[in-house]
Formats: C-alpha cells, structure tokens, sequence
C-alpha cells in the first residue's frame, strides 16, 4: 500500500457538493465479510476512495488494499483503515448470530441485542435501529447538500418515531420539511422535487398511510424516469414504520409491500437490523432510482452494535443470517426474529437451518438465495404479508420458477392469514407466524 | 407571438386530421385556448419550469420544440424525446424545462410545490408553473396542492385553464362555486381571474404573477376563462353533450386568434398576404414533419427494458431474452 498525496483519486464521491452518481452494478464496497457468509459474489480490489473535502482542507491519504472500504466519520475528519483494522473484525463478529435475538418478541425490543462486549470502541458503539436510521441520514444529509427529508412532524418534532430528531435544529427547517397532512401530497411534492435534482427522503408516518399516495408511487415515482424516456430522474426514497404492531389496529398494521410489488421501476427493501438499517437507509439515499424502505414498528428498539467506520450496503442483496444444511428458511424484517426464535428451537432439536433475510424485497437476490436452495433442496418462508398477493406468494413463484429442479419438497409458505388484523391481543398473535409454528413446519418438511 | 399562435393552430388541425386518418392513434387539440398557451409561454423564462397537464403544447412550441419533435413523440418513433414510450401529447423536455405530461389529473399540483421548493433552496430566480383545467379543481391533489404551496410559501404559479367543459362535464356540475379564482382565497394564495382569450391580458397577468410569486416567494392562482373548441380529444365528440352552435360561436366570434391578429392587424405589424404566406408554410412543414416521422422506425426491442431502472437489472434482462427468443420464433 502507498500513501499518496492530496489527490481526488477517488471512484466515488469528491467533495461534499459534487454530484455523486453510484454506480448501481459495482455498489459502494460493503464491509468485510461475516466470518460465516459465503463469499461474495463479486470481489473488489479497490482503491479506497480519497477524499478531499474542500471546504475544510483535510489531508487525504490514499490507500489501496484488495479488502474495500473507506471511511469519513461524521464530522468530517478522515480515518485510514490501518487503525482500525484491529477493532473491526472483532466488532463485527457481533453482528447477525442467532442467540442474542430472541428476546425480541416477547416484548417490545428493548433489550439490547449485543451479547459478546469484547472492547468498547470508542464512540456510540450500541445503538438501535431508530438511531441507526437516524445515523445513515444524517451522514448522507452531511455528505450531500441535496439531500432533504419532508413528512409529517418530522421537523422539529422530530418524527413520530424519533428518527428524524435533531435534524432540523442542525439542518434548518427547509431541509427537514414539516408538511401538512396530505400523503399524496408530499409524496408529489417530492417527485417534483427530485425531477429537478434534490435527493428528498419522504416519510410515511405509517406505512398504511402511504396508501393514500399510491397513486403518486404508482403512476407517476415508478414510472416517469421510464415514460420521459429517462430525461428526469426520481432518486427518492419512501421510508416508514410498517407491520403488525402492538394492538395497533388495522389501518396501522399494513404490510404495504405487497401492494407495491408489482409497481415497475421502484426498488423495496426492508431492514431488521440497526446494521443494515443505517447500511440500506445510506444506499437508499444514494441510489437514483425510487426506494421504498420499510422500516417495522416493533423493531425500532433493538439493539446491536454499529459499526464507526462508514459503510453502504448493496440494496439487492440478501443477508445469511445463520448458514446451515437442512432447509433454507427465507425471511424479512421482524419475522426474522422469530424465525432465529425457532432456529434455536430447531438447534437443540437436531436439525441444522440455514436462514437468510432478503432484506430485498424487489428484486429478490436469487443468487443468494439460489446458492442456498441449490445446498438444501427445502424452502420455509416466513413473512408477515398476507397469504394472497404477498412477497411470499411471490417469492414461492419465483423460486419454484427458477429453482424446481433443486427443491426435494415443495416449498412451505408461512404467512397472516387473509384478514385484517385485529386489535386484541390473542387474536392479533394468532395471525403473525410464531416460532412454534416456524417449527414444526420445519419438521414437518425434513421429515 | 402571433405566428406560434398560428402554428398552433395549424399544429391541430392536421395531427388531429392524420388521428382521423389512422396515422396516429390520439390526439387532443388546443384550439380555443391559444392564447393562454402562448402568452404565458411568452410571460415566463426559460428557466421556470412547467408542468404542464396535456393541453399546453403552445409552451414547448414557443420555447423551441422542433414539428419534428411533435410528430416523433405522436407518431411513438425512435426519434420521440420519450422514446415511444408515452402516449400521445405527452410530451416532455428536460431541455426545455417541461416536465413530461402524466395522465392522472392533478399530480402535477403537489410535484409543482416540490419544484417550487427545489428552486427555493436553490435560491433561483425561477418559479414552476403548474397548468390544470377546471375539473381537475375537483381533484385531492388540487387541494393538497394549493395547501401546500400556501403553507410552505413555495413560488407556484397555478394556472387554471377554465375552459368550461371537462370532457362532457360542464362546469355547472363540476362545482358550484364562483369558479376557480376563489377557491385560492380560502388556501389564503393571492388569485386573479383573466380574460383567457385576451392575449395581452394573460401576457401581463402572468408576467406580473412571476414577478410576485418569485420575490414574496409565495404562490399565486391565476383562473383564466376560455372555451374549449374542440373535442376533449380524438375520443370524443363533443356535439353529443352541447350545441354546435356555441362551439361554432366560440371557433369564429370569439376566437382568441382572430382577435389577437386583429390587433396586430391594426397596429399595422401584419398583413393578409403574411397570412396567407405563413399559414402554408406552417401546413407544408407539418405534413413534411409526418411523412419523415411515418417513414422513420420505431424504437428497439431494447428500449422495453431501459429507464425503467438506472440500470437494467438482472430479472429485466432475462424477461428480455425470453422476449427475444418469442420474437423470433414467431
């Protein structure tokens, strides 16, 4: 490796106020692997990026190594990997291990979900998914200028869930924009926003309301980069709380991802961790094409440890949460946790699960997923949707499409059933999957 | 501004004809409203930015769109800004500043706002102008809109185009209100209402709305009064629902062309012979504009998949394969 001198010698970004075009089919370098993920699928040798920040007149160190990431904290100041290549691996190894998860569903995921504290990093090394969010935006916020958040309460307020809080004191009440009740409004607010060049971040304050702006997702975000035969652009992202809550009712215990599925030209996906909640939440922002970024009411407490050093995920890959031999269990967002749940339950029962969360819910990661089917020839899927129309139905499509020659079984589907969801207690639990039925599903299929 | 009237005019009449003929599949005229089409146009910069909601093609004409980009985008060939995607008068130019036309009725309202404030935190000395008709006053977003642009002090121009029908749906039924000029005063946006077929009137009653919606930087409603002559579009035959003799009397006595060359006439600037002389040389590049866009190719298989993403990704790539494969097989 080789130090060199203030140079832009960069693959991405410069300064804070260049235009910053990712590249869509070589993301930005992901951190290094899992100790037990699978290889990735592409390998970078890549130059970290250098980064001149002209504004402050930072040094800039340009180090090459075939491992790839590069790292700009918050306020600016620029770190090389050489430091912190000690800390991190053992950071990370936290990350995604079964056990820790699975006080999550009894309650209201509070607990934190670290188990192993090998050393204390030195800043803000626990963390739950709110702040996570809030983390991944905020650093984009910092990074790029055009970027700008527009919601209900989300200025001052600070969101109904906290994730925008501080930002407008820091960021000024323009570029976290208060609006009036109108979801399709806002919505059409900030595709004509992006058509001329901001990076706005619309938030829905539950996901159920973003019905009210399906029109302006479906007819006009998904589509008009197409229709305009690409002239403009809409780099959005639509984020909020969505899922089966605590006794919320109905109207707020939407599953929207199944609406939005079909819509061409938007991408969704969905975040369980506080991890890959700030990873998504930063590739989000910095994709070009609309994302829909489901967040889970119940999940905004968990805990786990994130990672100082920056990094962006890849929106189209899925996640290997616990590789394994039997069966493959695909899942997302909360369900994940109880899938984990019952993984324990499986562990002590004999049985060896591979479960991954897919974390892309449009488009599916079939090579992750493919890779997977093709070692273990059974598919549990887990979801929260509804058993009609949901990502489940979908995914059962598309695996048995692609992947019917791998399968010993067919695949088991596990999903709400087809009814609103309702407010009390038993009867809400009864309609979200729980790990006993994970379980004995799993069973049923090895047998 | 005259001869983009004229233009206009001749502009409908032979893509409606070559509609009629089966050439192109859909058409809607802007006959009656010229001169709101073109002195707004004329009223504002190039750097405002426009959405438009389908009956203003006035403003691409005057602020450079080529015939043979009209007839590209009708005719759905390679050539099309929009590379065949959208229908017909669903023009869109980023070049231009016009924002690509959306059928659903009032979504440009709110986007406007959100143009509005992308040029507020760029500080720039341009406002967006969104066009709707009188039905789309009817619409969610017309009130969101508005709202909205209030609330946030965003520099709209909402231009209504209060043409008296909405399809077949005169504005009797469509509100009962005292028009649409004010329902801006219940949003608290400072409104006017216009002599849609006075030329000059619109002119200075744009010209002076930009003006003030861009140093208060706070929106304005502008209900200009016209009358639809034509048919809604090429779907639909407006004698079914009123009497051709009101729409004959708004073709001829109160044509906003007719007046406006008046004027023009008068003032000494114009005579019959440039008339005559621009009408067939408008007519001659319109139908030399089809018979290039007629002879030229539609656009690639490949243009199926591209621009729905920023990149075509994997699942697209293989629905074009399969494509392909049943392209050539049959």
């Amino acid at each position: 490796m080789w130090l060199c001198s203030p140079l832009i010698h960069s693959y991405s970004s410069t300064s804070l106020s260049s235009r910053h075009r990712p590249n869509r089919h070589n993301p930005p370098p992901s951190p290094p692997p899992h100790p037990l993920t699978p290889p990735p699928r592409s390998s970078f040798s890549v130059k970290v990026a250098c980064l001149i920040d002209l504004s402050s007149n930072l040094e800039v160190h340009c180090i090459e190594r075939k491992t790839s990431f590069f790292f700009i904290h918050c306020d600016g100041s620029l770190t090389s990997g050489l430091n912190l290549r000690n800390s991190r691996s053992a950071r990370l190894s936290t990350n995604a291990v079964a056990t820790k998860q699975d006080n999550v569903t009894a309650s209201t995921a509070s607990k934190p979900g670290v188990t192993n504290v090998d050393e204390t990093p030195p800043s803000k090394p626990i963390g739950n998914i709110l702040e996570a969010l809030r983390e991944g935006l905020e650093e984009e916020m910092e990074r790029d200028p055009r970027v700008c958040v527009m919601g209900e309460d989300v200025g001052h307020y600070g969101g109904s869930y906290k994730v925008t809080k501080g930002l407008a004191t820091k960021y000024g009440d323009l570029r976290v924009l208060d609006t009036p009740i109108a979801e399709n409004s806002f919505t059409g607010m900030a595709i004509g926003a992006a058509m001329t060049g901001l990076r706005p971040i619309v938030e829905g304050m539950n996901m159920g309301f973003l019905l009210l702006a399906f029109n302006q997702i479906s007819n006009n975000c998904g589509m008009l980069h197409y229709t305009s035969g690409g002239q403009f652009k809409i780099p959005i992202v639509i984020r909020g709380p969505g899922g089966v809550g605590r006794q919320l009712g109905a109207e707020h215990s939407q599953r929207l991802e199944s609406y939005f599925q079909s819509i061409p030209g938007i991408q969704m996906v969905a975040c369980s961790t506080p991890y890959n909640a700030k990873g998504l939440m930063k590739a989000a922002i910095r994709s070009d094409n609309p994302v829909i970024l489901f967040e889970h009411v119940l999940l905004y407490n968990l805990k786990e440890r994130i990672p100082d050093e920056e990094y962006v995920l890849n929106l189209e890959e899925a996640e290997m949460v616990r590789p394994g031999e039997h069966v493959t269990i695909l899942t997302y967002s909360r369900m994940r946790y109880h899938v984990m749940q019952a993984a324990k339950t499986l562990v002590n029962k004999g049985y060896d699960p591979e479960v991954i969360d897919i974390r892309s819910l449009k488009p599916f990661d079939l090579y992750t997923i493919g890779n997977s089917v093709k070692k273990t020839h059974r598919v549990v899927i887990v979801e929260e949707c509804m058993r009609t129309g949901g990502i489940g139905a979908s995914l059962t499509a598309s695996i048995n499409e692609n992947f019917h020659d791998y399968l010993d079984a067919p695949i088991v589907c596990l999903s709400s059933q087809d009814v609103p969801t309702p407010y009390a207690g038993t009867l809400e639990e009864w309609t979200v999957v729980q790990p006993a039925q994970i379980v004995a599903a799993v069973e049923q299929l090895c047998r | 501004m005259y001869r983009s009237m004229v233009t206009l005019q001749i502009m409908d009449t032979i893509f409606y004809e070559a509609q009629r003929q089966g050439r192109i599949s859909f058409y809607l005229t802007s006959m009656g409203e010229e001169a709101i089409n073109i002195a707004t146009a004329a009223a504002l910069t190039s750097d405002d930015v426009v959405l438009p909601q389908y009956r203003e093609p006035g403003i691409l004409l005057w602020r450079g769109f080529t015939l043979e980009q009209f007839t590209a985008q009708l005719f759905g060939t390679k050539d099309g800004n929009d590379k065949g995607r959208q229908m017909p008068i669903h023009y869109g130019s980023n070049q231009l500043n016009y924002f690509t036309v959306s059928s659903p009725i009032a979504t440009q309202l709110p986007q406007a706002v959100g143009v509005a404030y992308s040029l507020k935190m760029d500080n720039k000395e341009a406002c967006a102008v969104a066009f709707m008709g009188d039905g789309c006053t009817s619409e969610g977003d017309f009130h969101a809109g508005m709202n909205f642009a209030a609330v946030l002090e965003a520099p709209v121009i909402f231009i209504c185009r209060n043409n008296g029908w909405a399809i077949s749906t005169p504005i009797s039924e469509q509100f009962r209100s005292d028009g649409v000029v004010v329902k801006g005063q219940a949003y608290g946006i400072r409104s006017i209402r216009v002599d849609g077929n006075d030329t000059l009137a619109v002119y200075s009653a744009i010209r002076t709305a930009r003006e003030m919606a861009i140093r208060e930087q706070k929106p304005i409603l502008v209900e200009a009064l016209t009358y639809r002559v034509g048919h809604h579009s090429t779907s639909d035959d407006s004698t079914k629902y009123r009497s051709s003799n009101e729409i004959e009397h708004w073709r001829t006595a109160r044509n906003p062309t007719t007046r406006f060359r008046k004027w023009v006439q008068t003032n000494g600037w114009w005579r019959d012979e440039d008339e005559t002389e621009l009408r067939e040389s408008i007519r001659k590049h319109v139908l030399n504009a089809i018979q290039v866009a007629d002879k030229t190719e539609k656009p690639s298989l490949e243009e199926l998949f591209t621009e729905v993403y920023d990149r075509v990704p994997p699942n697209l790539r293989e629905q074009e394969k399969s494509l392909r494969e049943t392209v050539k097989r049959h």
